[in-house]
């Protein structure tokens, strides 16, 4: 849509749906018989109008309206050597004879009549047009589906697809879908394993075009992907091991609130479509862009149904600082941080009433995760619901307070957990057995609170080989 | 007609031959790359007894961590040591 080179002299815009331009038909004439310069006409809606000049030169693209930036029709303007050097709007006798020096015009008319919208105006318009001009700079292959072939089936076929039904990635979605970032489509913003391959924004706009992302979710989007993909997260080894895990991605700051996020009731299930999406589209671009495809790359024993998708808000009106201000941002701060998790399970202590006991039942809970007695190997997020937290609030523990009990409930005696004691093969060789460890590394403890108001129960989520042997939790900040 | 924008890196994976396979281990040195999986070593250890045993020359290599690709330069040191590698995936 490059800009119309437009005639040198008078040049008019007129629609045949504006009374005022009915009106100015005879005096587009009379101007184009007694002006001394040339007169040429656009019509925006109709090639034959106005008669009395037989017709115009036909704007129905809008393409000379677009590029005049016209907000009301008739516009007359002056041209020189192909530039607009003055322009008047709508109908007024005086302002027409001192434009178009001529002199006594239209006689019968009145002396003034204001203008009608031009099309460029139409919302609906103006929205085809930009996303028309956003499509033509698009970079990824166009695949024509055939009139018989079903759209849906055709990106099974192709295996874009986790085994749920995608969004179709038309053009206009995904243009749509750029809308919701500041970014240039064609940046690179990371290499995604396993075939690390350059990831433009684009890319990832059309996974999450097809995971069903709303536009304003694109920002989460690929702050996620970002911190998949650095060597701290490890994402190819995450995708590749035998282990459940997955990336899970826990979402904070005001960006949970504007976008609709769900931290409440059901929080890590369904029903939300931003905690479904953004989840989903991670793991499509992982798939689609990266190539990890289970049974490939993707070797789980079992696998889990977070594989879909892990995607939640954390409850941030709360007694404890939120996850993200613990790992040093602001609370204004829109972040996302990833953990490689695998399913939840629950946690149920339905008695206890003090922070005392409450925290021996979360360390015995969490002492077994992936082995009770393997130490450091496994990371782990718990996520603590609100009657839980309460617990804590009414008897004035802090989130560091809770961490420092839990964390000394959670050294393990080496005799306790060699391999044979307890009549378990598993567990830490001979050697360690003379030493205390603790369950988890510095860092290897995640919490994070959800959840609905009712339910003393909280959830448990293991994690993956922990640290720099495996992976490391990653906080990014979600730029716009 | 519908038009949809390819999701995929649009990139088809290349395909590279096998390198030959030499008809007998006598006077080539063999690498044993232990990915650092529990008891891998156990595995090859008993390898490079064998190996040993019939006067082969054996060089040790292992990853940081099995989670990870091996460094590059690993993989140089291996293919510019090593007539033929021996990787060990235990559990």
């Amino acid at each position: 849509m490059t800009t119309p080179l437009l005639p040198d002299g008078l040049v008019a815009v007129v629609k045949r749906d504006c009374p005022t331009c009915v009106l100015v038909g005879p005096v587009l004439a009379e101007v184009r018989d007694r002006a001394a310069e040339p007169l040429t006409v656009f019509s925006q809606d109709d090639p034959t109008f106005p008669e009395e000049t037989g017709g115009a030169h036909d704007d129905r693209p809008l393409d000379v309206s677009f590029a005049l930036e016209l907000e009301t029709v008739p516009t007359l303007l002056r041209v020189r050597d192909g530039q607009e050097t003055a322009r008047i709007v709508g109908w007024s006798r005086d302002q027409w004879e001192t434009f178009t020096g001529v002199a006594g015009l239209a006689a019968g008319l009145p002396d003034y009549r204001p203008g009608c919208g031009s099309l460029t105006q139409d919302p609906a318009i103006a929205a085809a047009r930009a996303t028309r001009e956003g499509e033509q700079q698009l970079q990824a292959r166009r695949l024509t589906l055939g009139d018989q072939e079903d759209d849906a089936e055709a990106m099974y076929e192709r295996g874009w697809s986790d085994g749920l039904p995608l969004v179709p990635p038309t053009p206009e979605r995904v243009v749509r879908m750029l809308a919701g970032t500041t970014r240039d489509p064609q940046e690179i913003v990371t290499l995604v394993p396993p075939d690390l391959v350059e990831c433009t924004v684009e890319k990832i706009a059309i996974n999450a075009v097809m995971a069903g992302c709303r536009p304003e979710y694109l920002p989460v989007v690929l702050a996620a992907v970002e911190a998949a993909c650095t060597d701290e997260f490890n994402m190819h080894g995450l995708l590749a091991t035998t282990w459940f895990s997955g990336p899970v991605l826990v979402v904070n700051g005001p960006i949970t609130r504007a976008i609709g996020m769900n931290s409440g009731i059901n929080a890590l299930g369904p029903g939300n479509r931003a905690n479904a999406t953004i989840g989903r589209a991670l793991q499509l671009v992982v798939r689609n862009v990266g190539g990890g495809k289970p049974g490939e790359v993707d070797r789980a024993t079992l696998g889990q149904p977070g594989k879909y998708t892990f995607c939640f808000a954390e409850h941030e009106d709360a007694y404890w600082e939120p996850m993200h201000v613990e790992r040093g941002f602001a609370a204004e701060q829109n972040t996302v941080t990833l953990f490689a998790g695998e399913g939840i399970r629950g946690v149920v202590d339905q008695i206890s009433r003090t922070p005392e006991s409450l925290t021996r039942t979360f360390a015995e809970c969490l002492r077994s995760t992936a082995h009770p007695k393997l130490p450091l190997a496994f990371d782990a997020m718990l996520v603590i619901s609100p009657e839980h937290l309460r617990v804590y609030a009414d008897a004035g523990w802090s989130k560091a307070r809770f961490r420092e009990e839990v964390g000394a409930l959670l050294q393990l005696d080496g005799a306790d957990i060699v391999r044979g004691a307890r009549g378990i093969e598993e567990g830490v060789p001979e050697a360690f057995r003379e030493l205390t460890l603790p369950k988890f590394r510095p860092g290897g403890f995640l919490i994070a609170h959800a959840g609905g108001g009712a339910g003393l129960f909280s959830g448990i989520m293991g994690g993956w080989a922990s640290g720099t042997v495996g992976s490391e939790s990653v906080t990014r900040e979600v730029r716009t | 007609m519908t038009t949809l924008l390819d999701p995929t890196s649009e990139r088809t994976p290349g395909t590279r031959e096998r390198a030959p396979r030499p008809d007998s281990l006598a006077g080539t040195t063999v690498g044993l790359l232990d990915i650092t999986k529990a008891r891998g070593n156990v595995y090859l250890d008993r390898i490079a007894e064998l190996l040993a045993a019939r006067g082969i020359t054996v060089l040790r290599f292992a990853k940081p961590t099995f989670t990870k690709p091996a460094p590059i330069d690993l993989r140089h040191e291996i293919s510019t040591k090593c007539d033929v590698v021996i990787e060990a995936l235990a559990d």
